[in-house]
């Protein structure tokens, strides 16, 4: 029994690491390869070694995308975090027996595809759209508006298929929440707003941090959204990327600026990770052993 | 040093009733709390005593009645805003910060200067011997330590009553046994109204002033542990403190002054009591096992009224030893408890198992209750 499971943790392990080798890490080298090469004319690449290709990115222009980008993905986040703080404490805190179902609806848009729902969007946002309608029925606006092309539209495009990133790690933080600690707090005078500054908050950090990398990450990358929804008017880094290797054909630039974006990416997963760990080695039971004992003193 | 304990009621439940959904959780509680005082709420689990500390310390509201503290109604005063402070079962400190911030949290909320609020974490910290551990996280303490420091975040903030909510359920024996001393010398020192709840009868003894026996979300008796004990005022209160023997009695009639003749399991005995019983009322006659006392029979017939039967087994307890004593059929065939202490130079009370006793106890110490007092 003993042996087979074994056995099976290794074929997993094996199994999982060629699997990443070739279709993570070899794409990434090849591509971070790339980056140190030439343009060519007949096959994308020629192997002459260069530097030029991040030279090249210190073009006003990208930097003003590079900006801009993430100006937008901060802006979505902070949204998703406003909204879905208190979904997420809501759905933690409500009848064991209606939670179930509250989580269903976080996640039932997965179910379709998230390229399918952002067209979706078209139809609510666009001039004589659904939205439109609807103020129009209410008596807000006299003629029809379009709300495409915009930021707005953007960050409507991002919140809505980014939002569950964001819910199911504050839920699972604010599930783990003693509410006797609450309870505690408020024994002792704090107001229910006092109580969420110095108990709640402090105590679901985790799970912000998380939602927030969750959601900004993606945001920084995703390329259809402000495709569809923001049209030429928005260039955000995800489709600066999809351009030089779709159109510009020039992959050696598309590739520089993939692995700027990625290494940000990795150094804020690495912020991430200490504040984690900081977190950790503060909580409980760390220093058991080092009990000392003024019991029965 | 400490104000001795008034009769002034500073916390007070006047017909107060919970409901829970359609399940009554309390039903027509009436206790006054007296200032100064360590009173204690005992019962089993599921009695209602943490629905009372609770209605006191405002987590929840009764659903008809009044709660007064100091001769205001506080019904609808939300948990912070009343001056008391719990003492919780599970500790509840909060592991983000020191011991030091978790003492002088309710301080810092209600905006103390800096200075005085170190100058009093600092004093509430040294009074449980904490001192040391300061700027340790909770993560870090052992259970004791941590409901040390729980005590000294609630007493820092000089509450009118502090609430503790069964404190040492998560201790071990030896240290449970400790901390109830240390709580005890602690309210002694602080003069504050403590409230406590165990469902510990031994721990309630241990430390109260007073003690409301609780059962079913009714108070069923309070007293001091003396009085709950001596004089239970139901079968219930004898059984739940302590190991009780009764007995099936009826009375024949009222022969004065407090005393009646009763049929005991068979016996006409004399029976001491202040209630009053009308002539054939069945009647249970309750004793501890301490109020008993067991003869050898072939010593020769005793004079008083005894019942006989037969010893069914011996328990060493060290002090003293537990003898459970078989009665004969003639006296009902229960079997009884007496603890008979050791003496120096007597052997006596050491006994075979089967030998032939007569049971009869100190008069006067049995209590009386009415067949159906349940």
């Amino acid at each position: 029994m003993q042996k087979i499971s074994s056995r099976f943790v290794r074929t997993s392990i094996v199994v999982v690491t060629l699997w990443l080798s070739i279709f993570v890490l070899a794409p990434q080298a090849m591509l971070l390869i790339a980056t140190f090469l030439e343009r060519g004319q007949q096959d994308f690449l020629t192997t002459t070694f260069t530097l030029g290709n991040y030279v090249r990115l210190f073009d006003p222009v990208f930097l003003l995308i590079f900006w801009e980008s993430f100006r937008l993905a901060g802006i979505t986040t902070l949204v998703c975090l406003l909204f879905g703080y208190p979904f997420a404490y809501i759905l933690a805190t409500s009848r064991r027996t209606l939670r179930p179902w509250l989580l269903l609806l976080v996640i039932i848009p997965f179910w379709t595809n998230s390229l399918i729902r952002t067209y979706a969007m078209v139809i609510i946002l666009k001039s004589g759209g659904v939205l439109s309608n609807v103020l129009l029925w209410l008596g807000l606006i006299d003629q029809p508006i379009s709300l495409m092309y915009t930021d707005f539209a953007i960050f409507i495009g991002f919140s809505y298929t980014l939002l569950p990133f964001m819910i199911l790690p504050l839920f699972a933080a604010i599930e783990k929440l003693d509410m006797r600690l609450l309870d505690a707090s408020k024994d002792l005078g704090a107001t229910a707003f006092q109580t969420f500054r110095h108990v709640t908050l402090p105590l679901t950090m985790p799970g912000i941090v998380a939602g927030c990398m969750l959601v900004f990450l993606p945001a920084l990358g995703m390329f259809y959204v402000p495709e569809i929804l923001g049209g030429s008017r928005f260039m955000l880094l995800g489709n600066y990327i999809t351009n030089q290797f779709l159109m510009a054909r020039d992959w050696p630039l598309g590739a520089a600026a993939s692995t700027i974006l990625t290494a940000t990416l990795i150094m804020m997963i690495l912020v991430y990770l200490r504040s984690v760990r900081a977190s950790a080695r503060s909580g409980e039971g760390a220093l058991e052993g080092e009990l000392l004992s003024t019991e029965g003193a | 040093m400490a104000p001795m304990a008034t009769t002034d009621p500073i916390f007070e439940l006047r017909g107060v009733c919970k409901y829970f959904d359609d399940t009554c959780a309390l039903s027509n509680i009436d206790l006054a709390i007296r200032n100064g005082e360590f009173l204690t709420l005992l019962g089993p689990s599921g009695c209602g005593k943490t629905t009372i500390l609770r209605i006191l310390s405002g987590f929840e509201t009764p659903s008809t009645g009044e709660v007064r503290l100091n001769d205001t109604v506080i019904n609808d005063v939300p948990p912070e805003k009343r001056k008391v402070n719990t003492v919780f079962q599970n500790y509840a400190l909060f592991p983000h910060m020191t011991v030091r911030d978790n003492v002088g949290f309710g301080l810092a909320m209600a905006g103390t200067e800096k200075g005085e609020m170190a100058r009093r974490v600092r004093e509430a910290l040294t009074m449980v011997h904490m001192e040391h551990l300061a700027d340790r996280r909770p993560g870090q303490l052992s259970g004791g330590q941590q409901q040390r420091v729980g005590i000294a975040r609630a007493v820092v903030n000089n509450p009118l009553v502090l609430l503790l909510d069964e404190p040492f359920s998560a201790l071990d024996f030896k240290l449970r046994k400790a901390m109830q001393l240390e709580i005890k010398q602690l309210q002694r020192s602080l003069g504050i109204t403590f409230v406590f709840v165990t469902h510990d009868q031994e721990e309630a003894f241990a430390m109260s002033d007073r003690v409301v026996v609780m059962n079913e979300g009714q108070i069923v008796q309070v007293g001091t542990p003396k009085e709950i004990y001596e004089e239970p005022a139901s079968l219930y209160v004898a059984r739940f403190v302590g190991d009780i023997n009764i007995l099936d009695a009826t009375v024949r009639n009222a022969t004065g002054d407090g005393m009646y003749r009763a049929e005991v399991e068979g016996v006409t005995m004399a029976l001491h009591s202040k209630r009053r019983f009308s002539d054939g009322t069945e009647v249970k006659v309750l004793l501890r096992p301490e109020d008993l006392r067991v003869h050898r029979v072939a010593e020769g017939m005793l004079d008083e009224p005894h019942l006989l039967g037969r010893i069914a087994q011996t328990v060493y307890k060290g002090a003293t030893v537990d003898l459970y004593v078989q009665l004969d059929d003639a006296h009902g065939g229960k079997t009884v408890m007496a603890s008979e202490f050791f003496n120096e130079d007597d052997e006596e009370i050491i006994y075979d198992a089967g030998e032939r006793v007569a049971v009869t106890w100190v008069d006067g110490w049995e209590v009386v209750l009415h067949a159906e007092d349940q």
